[in-house]
């Protein structure tokens, strides 16, 4: 672990208003919410799923929202430490739905490959569209997100911590 | 061939008691044992010096397994005996439970030769209370009698049938013989893998109740009592069974006893490994047990330390528990458990392992003598504050199957000399 | 985390709540139309059972393929144990296959420990002799957890457990288990189904425990009453173990409905349990069947997946990205 001073990048507003502008966007790229729906990957997106689900419904309607628990279709077990974050909670059908899947840091891609594995377990979308608070790069994967609350170059050394009190580098 | 030796500067133990002086050997006897001998360093003597070394007459062991005939692979005569003279012992009773059974002239004379040609131990075989260790029929005590066997016991079992244990004492009573007992109530103790206590209950194992043991310690003490023999008990492992002997010898009853190294240092804990290492019969009992049989060896009650020793293939004792057979080997360590657990003078431990079980072996005009002129050389030299620890793969038997690897061990034997030629000289067998 | 499950009193209770809220994703899991996550692929989990079970073996196995876990069985009867190859042989022999677990039931209390010394694959311990069955306690304890509603723990609960304590695997480790959560065990049981020494609260009186109306019981437990047991002078004949110890009719008509009545399989229809359970309110013995595959995956993925550090992808520690450039 790193000893250094965390550097605050993105305040509580900050990520206030990325959160409503990501609602806009997706509303407006959907055209509409026909068979939308929110979920967030456990444990990071879960919080800003229902940020996101709040804001929808204050612009528009409400939406269903779940959450979703990747562990268990991670490729690196046996590499790292793994275990259940929590129990995925998806109380409705997605077949045929367009799945708007939540995470607040996208960055090497492995988490959101693991759970689209998952997804696939519970039926299959129409499509699969990607939100994340933020993006800091290091991609492993062909994977890229469809709505990003800000983009944040970092070294693999630094540590990154999103909330809805900010966005903290340390 | 036989030594001349001049053992100096020890501490001599025999049962008159403790004192410094040199010892003198020559063409088997002691002839000189004093301050100054005068025999001096010449030619043709071999001078130890035993500075800080206890002599003292060799050690008996009443109770030891051969294996030899039809266990070869687990141990020999000769490979049991060399594990004896490293131990210390110029004798060991070798008990009948061999195939075929020591109850007849001509398997006890092979063990005896067998003995003899390894030169390295005095091996006195055992002779079974009835054929074939069956419980039915009474081996024919006095043929064997005459063929110098001077204890019997069908050891590996008890005998169960109360009226055969009866003639037996009857019969043997004027044939100067020994009847010794491995105290078990079979039907109590069916399928038992350990002690039956907490220990047992919480491992969810068949256990081996203490009763089983007292309730024919108690049977023969009273046998001993309507019949006028005398009976010795092997292996006592409970505190109620050396309470039976205590108050038996108090009313004058002709019994003995004897402990084994492993119950008065080890408890039935050890068998939450599960290793079969620990598993003995009788087994391993409570905290309470282990300090009891302590006591009776302390005043008495107990007269002798026996081993037991029960060698076993490796492999055998890596399967689980109820289906590994019972004993662990204790030639070699003998000593050094004895020593490092029992509070007692060391005069007192010499004589549990040297003089006493001599006079129940019937062996006291050759082993345990007092250290004076004239008395047959069989010594065992030792350091009796060497601290070391067992490695199985060291061992001189041809098993390994101790249950001492970790525990301290305190006292060591440096020389053994049988017939006043060394067996073991500076820790090592001379063959 | 741990390599090897061998018994609940090894696991501990942090242990015992791991493998349960493990189980609680493994459950949900199971919900699933397609109850199957590639947790586990590549290991290979190799069930040795020298002692007749084709439940637990199938559960066992049911549970290693859902984790998409290869699986191998090896049955003893088949085996060269007939032809006189020890233990230790025929566990080294299945290892230099490559096995990552072992699942071992054997008829000697001890052979599973012996087994987790001879390998360094993991070694669950499926049932030894008389002596422990932790996935049955963790599978019981959960059963309770989530039927009763007690995911924080069982205090205060009342537990009966009820027959052939002293040759039960499954009276030891399903105590253990419960009170490892804090819940206050009783046995019911005549002396000589009893261990000899026994530390926990112990009763031949069923029908105090129960109590007139029942109110005083949160669980009760019934064990199978095994034929054998006759032959050995341990009850005189199973009618006066039923009247007894049994779960009759007139005992079940006092039952609370809340309480739970549970039974390991399978069941001695008549004997502990003289009514039909299907009648029975609390009955939950097909919950403890389901909860096994739950439990028994949550044991399974505990074992093999390295380490329980709830670490979330976020934060990438420094010796994780060392790890990472080494890989790449």
């Amino acid at each position: 672990m790193q000893d250094r001073a965390p550097k605050a990048v993105l305040g509580s507003e900050d990520v206030r208003r990325a959160t409503t502008r990501m609602a806009h966007e997706i509303i407006e790229r959907n055209q509409g919410l026909d068979g939308v729906v929110l979920i967030g990957i456990q444990t990071g997106g879960v919080w800003l799923a229902e940020a996101l689900g709040g804001e929808i419904a204050r612009i528009d309607r409400e939406i269903p929202t779940g959450s979703i628990d990747a562990s268990l279709y991670r490729d690196d077990i046996g590499l790292r430490p793994v275990s259940p974050a929590a129990v995925s909670d998806i109380g409705f059908g997605i077949d045929a739905s367009t799945i708007v899947l939540v995470d607040d840091v996208l960055y090497t891609g492995r988490t959101v490959r693991a759970a689209l594995d998952a997804l696939g377990d519970y039926g299959r979308p129409r499509s699969v569209q990607l939100a994340v608070m933020v993006d800091r790069g290091h991609r492993e994967l062909p994977i890229r997100p469809d709505f990003v609350g800000k983009n944040l170059p970092t070294s693999t050394a630094e540590d990154v911590s999103v909330t809805v009190e900010g966005v903290v580098i340390s | 061939m036989t030594d001349r030796i001049l053992i100096t500067g020890a501490t001599v133990i025999d049962s008159t008691g403790e004192r410094q002086a040199d010892v003198h050997v020559r063409d088997g006897f002691i002839v000189e044992a004093g301050d100054d001998t005068g025999a001096g360093s010449g030619v043709g003597v071999e001078t130890i010096d035993a500075t800080g070394l206890v002599v003292s007459p060799g050690f008996v062991d009443l109770h030891t397994h051969l294996r030899e005939p039809g266990k070869e692979e687990a141990e020999t005569i000769e490979t049991g005996s060399r594990a004896a003279a490293l131990g210390g012992y110029t004798a060991v009773v070798a008990m009948p439970n061999t195939d075929p059974t020591q109850d007849c002239v001509s398997v006890v004379d092979f063990v005896r030769r067998q003995g003899q040609a390894a030169g390295l131990c005095d091996v006195r075989p055992s002779g079974s209370i009835t054929v074939g260790r069956q419980g039915d029929q009474l081996t024919p005590f006095a043929e064997l009698a005459d063929a110098g066997v001077t204890i019997f016991t069908d050891d590996g079992n008890g005998v169960q049938d109360a009226q055969l244990m009866r003639r037996a004492f009857e019969y043997t009573k004027g044939l100067g013989v020994t009847l010794a007992q491995h105290c078990e109530v079979e039907q109590l103790t069916g399928g038992a893998v350990m002690h039956e206590g907490d220990c047992c209950s919480h491992l969810g194992l068949p256990g081996w109740p203490a009763l089983a043991e007292e309730l024919m310690v108690h049977r023969d003490i009273e046998l001993v009592r309507l019949t006028g023999a005398h009976a010795h008990f092997l292996h006592l492992s409970t505190a109620r069974s050396v309470e039976l002997v205590r108050a038996a010898k108090a009313e004058g009853l002709a019994v003995t006893a004897e402990a084994t190294p492993h119950h008065i240092s080890l408890t039935d804990e050890l068998l939450r490994s599960y290793s079969a290492i620990y598993k003995v019969n009788p087994p391993l009992r409570t905290m309470d047990d282990v300090v009891a049989v302590r006591d009776g060896l302390a005043d008495g009650s107990i007269d002798a330390i026996a081993t037991d020793h029960a060698p076993h293939v490796s492999e055998t004792k890596e399967r689980p528990l109820d289906q590994a057979p019972p004993g662990m080997v204790g030639l070699e360590t003998a000593l050094g458990v004895a020593i490092a657990h029992l509070d007692m003078d060391l005069v007192d431990v010499v004589a549990a392992l040297s003089w006493k079980p001599a006079a129940i072996a019937g062996l006291a005009d050759e082993h345990g003598c007092d250290i004076a002129p004239g008395a047959p050389a069989n010594l065992t030299i030792f350091d009796p504050a060497k601290e070391w620890e067992v490695v199985p793969a060291l061992l001189a038997s041809k098993s390994h199957n101790t249950p001492f690897v970790g525990v301290p061990l305190r006292g060591k034997v440096e020389h053994t000399i049988l017939q006043g030629t060394f067996t073991v000289r500076d820790g090592k067998a001379t063959r | 985390m741990s390599r090897s499950l061998l018994s609940i009193d090894e696991l501990g209770a942090d242990g015992v709540r791991r493998i349960l809220d493990l189980a609680d994703t493994m459950a949900e899991v199971n919900r699933r139309p397609n109850p199957k996550v590639p947790a586990l692929r590549g290991k290979t989990v190799c069930s040795v059972f020298f002692e007749d079970s084709t439940r637990t073996r199938l559960s066992f196995e049911t549970a290693a393929k859902r984790l998409s876990a290869d699986t191998m069985t090896f049955a003893a009867s088949q085996s060269s144990l007939n032809k006189g190859e020890s233990l230790k042989d025929t566990i080294e022999t299945i290892a230099a296959m490559g096995v990552d677990a072992f699942v071992i039931r054997h008829r000697s209390t001890g052979a599973p420990w012996l087994v987790d010394g001879w390998t360094n694959a993991s070694v669950v311990n499926a049932g030894d002799g008389w002596h422990a069955h932790p996935t049955q306690g963790l599978l019981d304890a959960y059963t309770v957890r989530t039927c009763l509603n007690r995911p924080d723990g069982f205090d205060g609960l009342r537990v009966a457990i009820v027959g052939d304590i002293k040759h039960s695997r499954v009276a030891r480790s399903t105590t253990a288990a419960f009170t490892a959560l804090g819940a206050d065990v009783t046995w019911v049981a005549p002396s000589t189904l009893l261990p000899p020494v026994v530390h926990e609260h112990a009763t031949d009186r069923l029908d105090d425990v129960i109590g007139a109306d029942g109110e005083g019981l949160d669980v009760l437990y019934m064990l199978r009453m095994q034929n054998e047991r006759m032959t050995e002078a341990l009850v005189p004949n199973l009618r006066e173990y039923t009247t007894r110890f049994g779960l009759t009719a007139e005992r079940a008509a006092r039952l609370a409905p809340q309480t739970l009545v549970m039974h390991p399989g399978p069941i001695n229809r008549g004997v502990e349990i003289a009514v039909d359970p299907s009648e029975l309110p609390g009955a939950v013995i097909n919950q403890q069947v389901t909860n096994g595959i739950s439990v028994r995956m949550a044991v399974l993925y505990d074992m093999l997946s390295i380490g329980s550090d709830p670490t979330s992808d976020i934060v990438i520690t420094d010796a994780v990205a060392a790890e990472r450039t080494e890989e790449s």
